[in-house]
């Protein structure tokens, strides 16, 4: 604990003195099919014109950690470097057959899975080398989740600035209050990563958090 | 202890087992996380007093994620927090929190953990908690 408070300390002079040669890693983090890569997708195609990783129904599909790096987001006049960080979903659980359903073969489900469990150390493991973390979760589902609890914590205890999104407004279901409600101390921005819905808002809202560190 | 039927997939029953806060007390990280895996890993659910740190929280999930594929027909845990974060006035969270301090850890709060072949689900919502099992 002692070494990650001078660690922290260090690295906070440090990106001051340097803070313009510096990019700023952003962290995408939350449950599983969440869309954190459509978000991180969808910032990097509107700044770089390429995507990060693939997108899929399919849970896990991201299952190791994926960068784009020097991603000049820009915004009202201004602009900030980043490196884009998109984190496998963090879950508490994977059954290879969970994935059957999908019509995947049980070869290719066993495999998925084996994958799945490694991304999950390999996020978390990550945790500690984040600037700024935008936390995905989804709007229609429920938040009281302990996952999102968890990562939240040691975000906090890491004095990392957290933004938490609650994505897929579009969909019916999507209840951006409760998401509120169950976090009251964050600021919630509700987006839709696929329609492209308030996204305005959500880098105005990296911006500010950005600026903390 | 969890009886197994004829069929892997299928429970016949399953124990809970409290672990009162001052069972893991002293221990370091390590020793608590090994502590709470094996009951766990005895097919049990866990029902502790207090919380783990928000570092031993994600260090126990990662742990259970380097189990599964190498310990037979383990399929990772369920997990919930309850309590412990409720609307207190100022002198309660003052008084909570020397508690907390004398104690060094929050006994206000009550874990649950189980494996996932027993629970399917723990659902929760800021009024009620449920456990869901598997058939």
């Amino acid at each position: 604990m002692e070494i990650k408070v001078f660690k922290n300390f260090f690295k906070k002079v440090f990106s001051g003195i340097f803070r313009n040669k510096k990019e700023i890693k952003l962290g995408f983090y939350g449950p599983p099919n969440a869309g954190k890569t459509s978000l991180a997708n969808r910032i990097c195609k509107d700044f770089t014109g390429e995507e990060i990783g693939n997108v899929s129904k399919i849970p896990h599909e991201t299952r190791s950690v994926q960068f784009k790096e020097k991603v000049e987001i820009k915004y009202k006049g201004k602009s900030m470097q980043f490196k884009m960080i998109d984190t496998p979903g963090i879950a508490t659980k994977i059954d290879y057959e969970d994935f059957l359903k999908y019509n995947l073969s049980k070869k290719e489900a066993k495999t998925r899975a084996k994958e799945a469990t490694q991304g999950i150390v390999e996020s978390i493991k990550w945790l500690d080398d984040m600037d700024v973390v935008v936390i995905v979760l989804d709007a229609s589902e429920n938040p009281y989740n302990q996952v999102n609890i968890t990562i939240i914590g040691n975000l906090v205890a890491r004095k990392i600035p957290v933004l938490i999104v609650a994505n897929k407004i579009d969909l019916r279901k999507a209840d951006v209050k409760k998401i509120e409600a169950a976090f009251p101390e964050y600021e919630v921005i509700g987006i839709s990563a696929r329609n492209g819905t308030n996204l305005e808002e959500f880098y105005e809202s990296v911006f500010k958090l950005s600026k903390k560190i | 202890m969890a009886k197994k039927s004829d069929n892997p997939k299928k429970i016949n029953g399953f124990s809970m087992q409290f672990l009162p806060y001052s069972e893991i007390q002293y221990l370091n990280s390590n020793e608590r996380i090994k502590k709470i895996l094996n009951i766990v890993l005895g097919n049990n659910i866990l029902i502790l007093q207090g919380k783990l740190k928000s570092e031993e929280e994600a260090r126990l999930i990662g742990d259970t994620m380097a189990m599964i594929g190498h310990v037979q027909g383990f399929k990772g845990i369920e997990l919930a927090v309850i309590g412990g974060n409720g609307d207190y006035s100022l002198m309660d969270k003052l008084k909570k929190g020397i508690a907390n301090i004398l104690i060094k850890g929050d006994i206000g709060s009550i874990t649950i953990i189980g494996p996932a072949t027993i629970v399917k689900e723990i659902k929760r919502n800021p009024k009620k908690i449920e456990l869901l099992l598997n058939k």
